[in-house]
């Protein structure tokens, strides 16, 4: 690790603030990813300023029939939280198989989104139920907040506050785990809502988290595994490396999806 | 048995220590005024070293010095060793290029070591070295076992043409080109043996210390052997005399055989704490880990048996190409030679047996023993091999395998083994039991029901640990005889240290050792003491590898013990005034036959130290010492049976069962053994199931070099054993036992993937039989079956 300023924010415009004035500031919260991968020498951010610590960012409220998250809430919170566990127990579960007992008390979703790693579990959930990415200076839709590999639509300096995920009338996340990492190899978040049905797929995709429009109209029609037992998901796009080549993870999203609409149906 | 006794289940005493954070590892130790060591590590597989600018580091904040290869050659440093002599066919002696521990003109593979850098922290240290500017001419490398030798692999040392190291053979050809005429059938496997990264879960470390005023030099470091580290590192490196340099190798977290080896980092803390007169610490990364620890295994084999037409074997053929890496480890020659090949008998009367091994040069970390080391390799090759012609004859593989079993003991297999005592039958019959074989076809139907495939898998494995007979070895190559030392020291109190030259790193010799002298001795366990692992205090010991600390370690001690009584009995007779042969030692009690008379082991101690009234001629004291060097190798054996549940949809394999019955002979803490088998099976299916190590074929890089892609077994990887023990005591040994340390890793392999090949109904799935290779497994399958 290569040495580095230390902020503790007071506030997010405090944090704001201070990363505006760093050389190459990075925020922190949980520090799951960054902290590795500062240890590892692979990043050498000048300032931390740390967010993890501000209650503005806390905590977990019912809205509608849906939860808004705050950006610092830890997967262990939401995975324990009841209010998650009685609106969208599919994102309550999904939370609580993220990583281990020690990283889902340190992790956060905003986090989580913000690093929008190919293998993570929560891009799935927001892009599945139509999330709304909040930040200190606007709203973001899911479908135009995760732009790439580890790429989002967050500009310099923006700071995510809460993700607020709308209601679901059947949902269900199925992770397929990278033996060795047990990130998500393939992972596949199903939601029927009354705008229609959302699949979502993580872990598999070049360019990250993806949704499966066949699949989406397939299940539209009809919500049952049946209905998309004759969906091929094509293996152009997927990634390929030595632990799952690209057709593979293409087979197994057929799998996992069809299991976690099985799943959604109860 | 009282509750300590030979054969109770006692807790380990020192969990209480390392379960509270009190254990005291090599890291955990700081010397004033030490300094620290990072490492400039090659990037490249394969590279000639135009030039290496140091200047910039050694201006750089807090650096104390800077050494290259050039620095260490000039001080006469010798290269890193292989202290196994293998000869070819011919007889020739084995090409063995040249190990520098800094290296010279050229890097071999990627993390290579290339430059020392010696900062006043750590951290200064590390920036130091990312300011070394090395000059590489990148050459082409080779990663592959089986291409090490093609023409248009690149040549990587040029005392080894054609980067092969040896081309060794054992056993009769003739003999068995014969068998193969004569067989009504013959069954042939190509199978690879996968290659697999140790991860001990300490890290290795050293700190270097020299001592200007006395010119001693001290090594703390993370040793299996610290003894035969020091031999290593005196008298072929050439650091120091042995009387001047200290090994010792405190508290150690796991080695698996990769912390037998004496490598670059420790070699050079020492010798740059004489050049700089401060220590010098240095510990592993995990990520440097993955790079530089010996990896085990990584064979590829061909295996022809011939049969008759009732299943009785009448020969074995054996091709191996074994990879060794860029360098030859410490013993890493012995691994694919005679830790191999002689066991490819198994438990069979094998009339004939040859196997042909060529050893490798590739661009990779250096291959060395691991957990079985080459045991595991013979295992994978008969057991699997036997399963598979069980299944070409349309015959029980239980029935296939009593067929041939050896039943007559001793046992001379064609390749130099002689099996001393077993009764593989009564383990077979006893895993059959637990395994409900019957019961299989049924569970196979559930399985089926549920859409998942079931499959069975058996393994009845030997294994020649308690190495070994010294003279033997010597014959073989080895450069050092491996017997054991103990010297039991008996306090005036009545206390005991147990000196021993074994090592534990995890074994638990603390708790089996003071259990054993305890026993033998009458007294409280908590009044035995083992004192190990520090060259000043042990006179000399080999070390812990090869399940050899019960068969050897313990048998030296019992000699000891055996001396130390015969002395009390001389000294209490005569302070009781009776004749030597009246006297009973019983229960750490002496007393006179058919008399009240009696003293107490402690009293009798008290008297020898006190020495107011000792026997004509006897010395003072109450200490004896004991070398036990062994008559044969033991042959632990038993039966896996594994069990597994297959998803076809997913690939992924889950183990639903397993059995194992060992035969260790005598055991003396059946908790502790439990343990090492449990332990054992859970590398085994590491390996059947998820480890393996893999090198870039292109670039030469080790894309597993860390745990997010280098998959180790976990608790939800392994159902819960179930284990059984059958008992033949070892008759090469005064203590009767066997080993077992690494029966499980051993047998446990062959195990697996003879169960996922019977449940999808293939000869051969690779190792690891990942869910993505599983998957692939039946998608070929299911399109041959189509065609």
């Amino acid at each position: 690790m290569y040495e580095f300023d230390y902020h503790r924010a007071s506030s997010v415009a405090d944090a704001a603030g201070a990363l505006g004035k760093a050389d190459d500031g990075s925020l922190i919260a949980g520090g799951q990813t960054l902290l590795p991968t500062m240890k590892m020498r692979l990043a050498s951010p000048s300032d931390l300023v740390d967010i993890g610590f501000l209650e503005e960012l806390k905590g977990i409220s019912v809205e509608g029939g849906g939860v808004k998250i705050g950006a610092a809430t830890t997967h262990a919170e939401v995975a324990g939280s009841s209010d998650v566990a009685s609106n969208i127990p599919a994102l309550a579960a999904l939370a609580g198989g993220i990583g281990d007992p020690h990283v889902r008390h340190m992790g956060t979703i905003g986090g989580s989104v913000a690093n929008n790693d190919p293998a993570a579990d929560y891009p799935a959930a927001c892009l599945a139920l139509g999330a709304t990415i909040n930040t200190d200076k606007r709203s973001i839709a899911a479908d135009d907040f995760f732009t790439g590999l580890f790429e989002t639509a967050l500009q310099e300096g923006e700071i995510i506050t809460s993700v607020t995920f709308p209601g679901a009338d059947k949902a269900a996340y199925m992770k397929f785990a990278n033996p060795a990492s047990r990130y998500a190899m393939v992972g596949v978040f199903v939601a029927q809502t009354g705008d229609g049905v959302r699949v979502a797929v993580t872990g598999a995709g070049e360019d990250g988290v993806f949704r499966v429009a066949d699949m989406e109209s397939a299940l539209g029609g009809d919500f049952s595994s049946g209905a998309i037992s004759g969906v091929s998901v094509s293996s152009d796009g997927l990634a390929s490396d030595i632990h799952a080549g690209s057709e593979y993870r293409a087979h197994l999203i057929g799998v996992m999806a069809r299991r976690a609409v099985d799943a959604a149906n109860g | 048995m009282t509750e300590t006794g030979i054969g109770a289940p006692v807790r380990r005493t020192e969990d209480k220590r390392f379960i509270t954070g009190k254990g005291r590892y090599t890291d955990d130790i700081n010397v004033p005024h030490q300094t620290y060591a990072s490492f400039v590590l090659s990037p490249h597989a394969h590279a000639t070293i135009n030039g290496i600018d140091t200047k910039a580091a050694e201006a750089a904040p807090g650096i104390v010095a800077v050494f290259t290869g050039k620095d260490v050659a000039e001080a006469g440093i010798g290269g890193l060793i292989c202290g196994w002599m293998i000869h070819n066919k011919d007889g020739s002696e084995m090409a063995s290029g040249a190990h520098p521990a800094l290296a010279n003109d050229k890097v071999r593979y990627v993390g290579d070591h290339v430059a020392m850098v010696i900062g006043e922290t750590l951290e200064q240290a590390r920036a130091g070295a990312e300011l070394i500017e090395v000059d590489y001419g990148v050459l082409d490398a080779n990663v592959e076992t089986g291409k090490a030798k093609d023409k248009s692999a690149p040549q990587i040392h040029d005392a080894a043409p054609g980067n092969a190291v040896y081309e060794w053979a054992i056993g009769d050809e003739a003999a068995v080109d014969a068998a193969f005429e004569a067989a009504d059938h013959v069954t042939s496997l190509d199978i690879v043996n996968n290659r697999l990264v140790p991860n001990a879960m300490e890290p290795r470390a050293a700190i270097g210390d020299f001592d200007a005023g006395t010119g001693d030099f001290t090594l703390h470091t993370t040793s299996q052997n610290p003894h035969v580290a020091r031999l290593i590192l005196s008298a072929f490196i050439g650091l120091a005399p042995e009387n001047k340099l200290r090994v010792i190798a405190p508290d150690v977290g796991g080695g698996f055989g990769s912390k037998i080896f004496v490598y670059a980092e420790e070699t050079l803390c020492v010798w740059a704490a004489g050049k700089i007169e401060r220590p010098i610490k240095w510990t592993s990364s995990r990520a440097d880990a993955f790079l530089n620890d010996a990896h085990g295994r990584d064979h590829e084999t061909r295996a022809e048996l011939a049969l008759d037409k009732n299943g009785k074997m009448l020969g074995l053929r054996v091709k191996t190409v074994a990879n060794l890496g860029a360098y030859l480890s410490t013993f890493s020659s012995s691994v694919p030679t005679y830790l191999y090949a002689t066991l490819l008998s198994g438990q069979y009367n094998l009339p004939a047996i040859f196997c042909e091994v060529d050893a490798v040069y590739t661009n990779t970390a250096p291959v060395d023993a691991y957990r079985g080391a080459g045991r595991p390799e013979a295992c994978y090759v008969i057991e699997r091999i036997v399963e598979t012609a069980a299944r070409e004859l349309n015959l029980d593989p239980v029935e296939l395998r009593r067929r041939n079993f050896v039943a007559e003991f001793p046992h001379e297999t064609p390749v130099i083994m002689t099996y001393d005592i077993g009764d593989f039958g009564a383990s077979l019959d006893k895993a059959l039991d637990l395994a409900d074989y019957d019961g299989f076809g049924k569970r196979k139907a559930a399985s089926e029901a549920n859409g998942k495939l079931r499959g069975i898998g058996f393994s009845t494995y030997i294994e020649a640990c308690g190495i070994a007979p010294s003279a033997a070895v010597g014959s073989l190559g080895a450069g050092v005889g491996l017997w054991e030392s103990a010297e039991i020291r008996v306090n005036p109190t009545g206390n005991v240290e147990v000196l021993t030259g074994s090592h534990s790193h995890g074994q638990g010799h603390e708790t089996t050792f003071a259990q054993f002298t305890a026993d033998r001795l009458g007294i409280p366990m908590d009044q035995v003491s083992i004192v190990h692992g520090d060259t000043d205090k042990v006179q000399f010991g080999m070390g812990t590898y090869g399940s050899r600390s019960g068969a050897v370690g313990m048998s030296a001690m019992s000699n000891a013990i055996d001396k130390v009584i015969a002395k009390a009995t001389k000294l209490a007779a005569h302070l009781m005034e009776a004749s030597e042969g009246d006297i009973v030692f019983e229960n750490g009690s002496f007393s006179v036959k058919g008399t009240d008379k009696s003293l107490a082991f402690g009293e009798v101690s008290l008297a020898a130290y006190v020495a107011h009234n000792m026997p004509e001629g006897m010395e003072p004291g109450l200490k004896e010492g004991a070398f036990f060097d062994p008559a044969n190798f033991t042959f632990p054996a038993g039966c896996h049976i594994c069990e597994v549940e297959i998803d076809p949809e997913t690939g992924t394999t889950e183990i639903a069962n397993w059995v194992a019955v060992d035969d260790f002979g005598t055991i003396i803490n059946p908790m502790i053994v439990e343990g090492q088998v449990h332990g054992g099976i859970a590398q085994g299916v590491g390996q059947a199931l998820v480890e393996g190590a893999v090198y870039d074929k292109e670039s030469g890089q080790l894309l597993t070099g860390s745990f997010m892609d280098y998959c180790m077994p976990r608790a939800d990887n392994l159902p819960s054993f179930k284990l059984g023990f059958t008992e033949t005591v070892c008759p090469s040994n005064p203590v009767g036992v066997k080993g077992c340390g690494e029966a499980g890793a051993i047998a446990s392999p062959a195990a697996v993937m003879n169960a996922v090949t019977d449940a999808l109904g293939v000869k051969d799935v690779p190792m690891p039989a990942s869910p993505a290779t599983v998957w692939q497994a039946i998608q070929s399958s299911t399109k041959q079956a189509a065609e």
